[in-house]
């Protein structure tokens, strides 16, 4: 074992050290060995660890610094919204009078609760210009099943039970086609032209009676918009089927052009990327569906509704898809995109969508010098440049990524989307200043410049981690998932 | 109005312009069809200074009764515990809740061996050998149990108990509707899953069997009972949903033969906030490893035989399979896994027992107090920290009538069938004291007529 391995809390821990500071039992004490017999109690306590209070604190410090957030450095990944998390949604997320209530008390004892979920439900709809908006869904591919859930029952409803398919394009999210195959649709691929955006013939082609939806992304995952959307939207429309709108990357577009106005039928947003709702190191999330009038009745149980100033969970929905999610959503990553909606108003918002592909067309513009840009043309939020060039000369994507760590930036995503050959994908969003991204423009350039005159030191990086490039194929081929006394690595 | 979040001065935004070749940004905005392009303002609240929303929102939250005011006796699968301080110390540290999923290991090794620590919790708990990195809460990573177990045994109908939380069973049969899973719901006897009925059902078609261990309405289901059934069908599958404090002292039901284990990890560290975020787990054997939904962080090494985590078996994830996918789950509830697993090593080893036994003592306490009280207990079986009593009034009536006194009462169960009505479901964690469980009976003792 490494003398560089960082001890596992489990390693820390000693026969009979504790950190609890339990309640007393001031009771009785009942014969708990005689009631249950011993089929029901288990006859080895699970092996956690035995540590000190100090112990967990120094662990999990340790374990911080061995970790990078936003507020760590700039984080521009692609399709993520990077943004930074204000601190005042945290302490807002923290009162008590939000974050300890019950599910189950009486409506009449959370009407603060209930008016927060309400005034987000209505802010949501102005922002994406649909009827009506559901809180429900816990994350944002939760929120695509649920829509793709909601036009299958519109469409059963109709007697329309040969609508299979979902159509979706070739640069699409995984979990477009992932949450179609969930939702018990097939998926089928629709091409993008050589500009980057949806191939209006192919999409003619593959649509038909047989399409229930055409899921979009838009501006897409290369970050252009598809300025042919009230086309594609007729087309769709035509055949009999629905438009779903990716709310991924409506950090683009806020206060320009909204979902609904542009035919969009059901949408879903990601409250924790667009609105701020922390990533938390890959969670919890919250991706609240809208949905046009006519698929409101299919919405998930239960909506947020006002009656005379008062508050109330309503049930009462028939034609529902049901629930997708116990209780009422992520009510806390919920709380936090309100408080950060409020900060913002409508002016905000939209200066956060204009500085955000403002941000995105500055870079690609210094970076088109060293790198390729297969679409060439004005972006939106973000945009996707090609390793091309420096494959020629032996050098990955992967490695660039990588060297960029020694430089203390987060890496752009990676080989994503799929139409595009080394593929980095940035999204610098609106909250990091100039400086910042004429930093990583120019490390950049500075490590396009090492690939011409010394590749190794890119091949090679990081050099500068606490770790270098990980095992990954043992990792697969001989699974350890948990940690196992006495095991020496 | 001046936003703080956006750092662009005017000076940056004339130069960023010039460089990209535009006089006007709304140039970057010119591919949107003017048809569409919004004319007016969006109609939102004004925004407002960081002094007043914070003044404004307290006020809202004041509007609130929160269960640090009053005493909570109300459980139904979202419990109040002891939270211990160190927890919300952790996951405030920014370099965990401002990073994204662990995609490049270099640098998140922090949250991949804190994830791979709390899967090595569950598996404890469970008494599985592989956990995943959470799910979205205990309800829908049950669903997703149910939706593997089709795919797995490639059968399309699973039997699921009707002590299963009742929401959880709502929201399976919307997950198993896109799967076109039937769902056949089995009776219950006297408080826990009828086993005549479970038999009757039980056949060569059957994908898995769904029970909640305790149940719902808090009973310790026969477990022993219910894996001898399903040795007479061994590809079905065993699916618990388990509150996982109660595995601190209750057999896990690893050994009862289950197949999955899920259940939500709130109990540990995780405030109620009015039904989320929280957390689910998922744990399983090592058959289905590679078809477990969700992330898996496994242990590695880098280049110099440094130990180190990474995000494995990605193969099965919706990234790689698209449209072959079983589940389109892409992200985890990584920060409130922390909060419970900062809370985990907290209560330790020993802890774990003591607390999850202290559940028990004080609920079997009020349940005494009940009974001498004249207030009946419905289920006469073993129980964790929940039972129901009967009170034959309107249970709204009575637990607004508590309020005045302080008190949250139970769960109505008459609201999710008009069978159970006049019946509450009482938990009694380790934090409510003798006096409080006392007055609790004095008080519907009063009501009680």
């Amino acid at each position: 074992m490494s003398d560089k391995n960082f001890p596992l809390l489990f390693e820390r821990s000693k026969e009979g050290r504790t950190s609890y500071s339990l309640p007393e039992l001031e009771i009785e004490s009942f014969d708990l060995e005689a009631e249950l017999g011993d089929v029901y109690i288990r006859k080895e306590p699970p092996k956690l660890p035995e540590v000190s209070e100090l112990d967990i604190i120094r662990h999990y410090t340790g374990l911080a610094s061995r970790n990078y957030g936003v507020d760590s450095g700039f984080y521009p990944l692609g399709s993520c919204t990077m943004k930074y998390n204000p601190k005042i949604n945290e302490d807002i997320a923290r009162l008590e009078g939000f974050s300890h209530i019950h599910p189950y008390q009486d409506p009449g004892t959370v009407q603060g609760a209930l008016e927060m979920l309400y005034d987000l439900q209505e802010s949501l709809k102005e922002i994406t210009g649909m009827h009506e908006v559901s809180l429900q869904s816990a994350a944002g591919a939760q929120g695509e099943w649920t829509a793709l859930m909601m036009i299958r029952a519109f469409h059963e409803a109709n007697g329309d039970h040969h609508r299979t398919k979902v159509i979706v394009p070739d640069s699409a999210h995984g979990t477009n086609p992932a949450s179609a195959a969930v939702a018990g649709f097939e998926a089928v691929t629709v091409k993008s032209n050589e500009e980057g955006l949806v191939d209006l013939d192919d999409l003619r082609r593959v649509v038909g009676e047989d399409t229930a939806a055409l899921m979009l992304t838009n501006p897409n995952t290369l970050g252009l918009f598809e300025k042919d959307i009230l086309e594609m939207a007729s087309i769709v429309h035509e055949a009999g089927g629905k438009l779903y709108y990716d709310g991924a990357n409506l950090n683009a577009i806020m206060g320009y052009v909204r979902p609904g106005d542009m035919g969009f039928d059901a949408v879903h947003l990601n409250l924790h990327k667009t609105f701020t709702g922390p990533h938390g190191g890959g969670g919890p999330g919250s991706g609240p569906v809208g949905v046009s009038e006519e698929l409101a009745a299919y919405l998930p149980k239960p909506l947020i509704i006002k009656d005379n100033g008062t508050f109330s969970l309503d049930y009462d929905i028939p034609k529902s898809i049901g629930r997708v999610k116990p209780f009422y959503g992520n009510f806390g990553i919920n709380l936090r995109a309100y408080t950060y909606i409020r900060t913002m108003g409508a002016e905000g918002l939209k200066k956060v969508s204009e500085y955000a592909v403002l941000n995105a067309n500055y870079m690609m513009r210094k970076l088109e010098k060293a790198f390729q840009m297969p679409y060439p043309q004005h972006c939106k939020h973000e945009f996707v440049l090609s390793g091309s060039i420096q494959k020629k000369l032996g050098v990955r994507t992967l490695d660039m990524a990588k060297r960029l760590l020694d430089f203390d930036f987060h890496p752009p995503t990676i080989y994503f989307p799929l139409n595009v050959e080394e593929g980095m994908m940035i999204e610098p969003t609106e909250t990091e200043s100039k400086e910042t991204l004429d930093s990583f423009i120019d490390t950049m350039i500075h490590i396009a410049k090492e690939v011409e005159e010394n590749p190794e030191i890119v091949q090679e990086a990081p050099h500068n981690t606490i770790v270098k490039r990980m095992d990954e194929a043992t990792a697969a081929r001989k699974p350890i998932l948990r940690y196992e006394e006495g095991e020496i690595s | 109005m001046e936003f703080r979040y956006l750092p662009m001065t005017s000076e940056d935004k004339q130069e960023m312009m010039k460089a990209i070749g535009i006089e006007d940004t709304d140039e970057l905005f010119a591919d949107i069809p003017a048809g569409v392009r919004l004319q007016k303002e969006l109609d939102l609240k004004q925004p407002i200074n960081e002094y007043a929303l914070t003044k404004e929102l307290t006020a809202l939250a004041n509007k609130n009764i929160c269960t640090k005011e009053v005493v909570s006796f109300l459980g139904a699968g979202v419990y109040d515990h002891y939270i211990p301080s160190i927890v919300d110390h952790v996951i405030s540290k920014s370099e965990f809740y401002t990073a994204y999923t662990p995609y490049q290991p270099e640098i998140s090794q922090g949250e991949l061996q804190a994830i791979f620590e709390f899967q090595t919790m569950i598996s404890e708990l469970t008494g599985l050998p592989v956990a995943n990195s959470s799910m979205y809460d205990g309800g829908t990573a049950l669903a997703e149990a149910v939706n593997l177990s089709a795919a797995q045994t490639k059968r399309k109908k699973v039997l699921v108990s009707d002590a299963v939380h009742p929401e959880y069973q709502q929201v399976i049969q919307t997950y198993a509707k896109g799967q076109e899973i039937e769902i056949i719901p089995i009776k219950l006897n006297n408080g826990k899953t009828d086993l005549i009925h479970l038999e009757e059902k039980l056949d060569d078609e059957i994908a898995g069997v769904v029970v909640q261990y305790p149940n719902f309405f808090g009973q310790i289901e026969p477990m022993d009972a219910i894996q001898k059934l399903l040795e007479n069908q061994k590809k079905t599958m065993l699916i618990v949903s388990s509150n996982p404090l109660a595995l601190g002292y209750l057999t896990p039901p690893g050994e009862f033969g289950a197949d999955i284990v899920t259940g939500d990890t709130q109990v540990f560290g995780i405030p109620a906030q009015f039904g989320g975020p929280h957390c689910g787990y998922f744990a399983t054997t090592k058959k289905l490893m590679r078809k477990v939904p969700g992330r898996l962080v496994g242990q590695t090494n880098d280049e110099n035989d440094v130990r180190g985590y990474v995000l494995t078996l990605q193969a099965r994830e919706q990234h790689i399979r698209r449209d072959k996918a079983t589940s389109n789950i892409c992200s985890n509830q990584a920060l409130n896994a922390l909060a419970s697993s900062v809370a985990m090593s907290s209560i330790g080893k020993h802890g774990i027992r003591k607390m999850a036994e202290m559940n028990m003592q004080k609920a079997r306490y009020a349940k005494k107090k009940f009974i001498k009280n004249g207030i009946p207990v419905v289920y006469e079986g073993s129980f964790f920290n929940e039972f129901v009593i009967q009170l034959d009034q309107d249970i709204t009536k009575v637990n607004a009538a508590l309020l005045e006194k302080g008190i949250l009462g139970g769960f109505d169960l008459g609201k999710i069938d008009p069978v159970y009505q006049g019946l509450m479901l009482v938990a009694v964690t380790e934090i409510r004291t003798k006096q409080e469980i006392d007055q609790l009976v004095k008080e519907l003792g009063d009501m009680h007529v």
